[in-house]
């Protein structure tokens, strides 16, 4: 049994502890909300731009001029998984999950005897990722200086891959990244992101209407490929920062509510304690004055 | 039979209506869209969409930056990179 003594300064401890993820806690609920409006304004522009690239591609006549972003590069070898987590921790299953997914796609594919590379974009990510699969990382894309998911970052990070493809270092990219259903829910989430994976109904939709391009087709593929790719990775990181706040709070939350169950079962044995003690001493006392 | 008609940039949905006409700003040049209009798609450069909300009155203008118009059998679509009203 600890003594009086140890057992306040546990209480003392458990319950600054407490403030702290009481703090998290509120901090994450409001950047939250913003999160979630941004993640959620984000969404029809990636939903509609994701079906016109869908019907252009069910549509165009695929040629051999046509941009490799779209017909893919004929081969089904080589892998790269875009991995997108977010930079700090203390949001209970947000990351894990989200390196899951990624891993059970990479297992899949190396059973299947294909070659896989990790783009990592978050530092959660990196140090999972290269703990499971050493020396696999290709890139490892630096966010720490982003407080907030900037559309210049996914910019960014889609001209590095779109460079990287044009040199012929991977046949298909895939994104891992956390839907936000809720501030409960996230759901990780695999995309193909390269080459633009075609509409399910493009038998149907194919040669249905004849389309007029202004300027010319391959002009405005050659414009929306790149755009596509970033604005997808613009919505992951989007979503995902909005997850990233709910599962935070939520995490915050079960810690807070956990401290607060500790601090009673610390309370309730420091009292008996106490109680003992006065006790025995009154114990003393009396058998000391009987004595007299 | 009204036209329908959206705008959408990467951060919002800016317009989601059913509208008479709407001018949009396209690189070979200036192109109204009504009801029916045959599938088209094209880039857009930097310029004013004229929406008219009916056949008489008097267009918004919405200014818009980069993207480009999809015009379908569901209406027209306009993902712009930028638009302010």
């Amino acid at each position: 049994m600890a003594s009086l003594k140890a057992l306040k300064l546990r209480i003392g401890s458990v319950k600054s502890t407490q403030k702290i993820t009481k703090a998290m806690k509120t901090v994450a609920a409001a950047k939250l909300r913003r999160a979630q409006d941004a993640a959620l304004a984000g969404r029809p522009y990636a939903e509609r731009l994701e079906a016109v690239m869908a019907s252009l591609a069910s549509k165009v006549v695929i040629s051999a001029s046509s941009p490799k972003l779209l017909t893919g590069t004929g081969k089904d070898e080589r892998h790269l998984l875009v991995v997108v987590t977010s930079e700090r921790g203390l949001a209970g299953g947000f990351n894990t999950n989200i390196v899951r997914a990624a891993r059970r796609r990479a297992d899949e594919l190396i059973a299947a005897g294909k070659s896989v590379r990790f783009y990592i974009v978050g530092r959660k990510a990196r140090s999972a990722i290269n703990r499971y699969y050493p020396k696999l990382t290709l890139h490892d894309h630096d966010m720490s200086h982003a407080k907030t998911a900037r559309f210049e970052d996914a910019h960014a990070i889609a001209e590095d891959l779109i460079a990287r493809y044009e040199d012929d270092r991977f046949d298909v990219a895939h994104l891992f990244f956390s839907r936000f259903q809720s501030a409960l829910v996230q759901e990780p989430t695999e995309k193909q992101l390269i080459p633009v994976p075609l509409a399910k109904d493009a038998a149907q939709a194919g040669g249905a209407a004849a389309v007029d391009y202004e300027p010319d087709e391959e002009a405005i593929l050659a414009d929306l490929l790149p755009k596509n790719v970033a604005i997808q990775i613009y919505g992951a990181l989007l979503e995902n920062q909005a997850g990233f706040y709910g599962s935070q709070m939520t995490a915050m939350d079960n810690a807070t509510r956990n401290a607060g169950d500790m601090i009673n079962r610390l309370s309730i044995a420091y009292n008996r304690q106490r109680q003992a003690a006065i006790t025995t001493e009154l114990v003393e006392i009396i058998s000391g004055a009987e004595a007299l | 039979m009204p036209l329908h008609f959206e705008l959408v940039t990467p951060e919002k949905l800016v317009r989601s209506e059913d509208v008479y006409m709407v001018t949009v700003p396209g690189t070979e040049g200036d192109f109204g869209v009504l009801e029916g209009h045959a599938p088209l798609v094209s880039t857009l450069r930097d310029g004013e969409l004229l929406v008219f909300a009916t056949q008489s009155g008097q267009p918004a203008t919405i200014r818009v930056e980069g993207g480009f118009a999809e015009v379908n059998e569901r209406g027209l679509t306009v993902l712009a990179e930028r638009a302010e009203a």
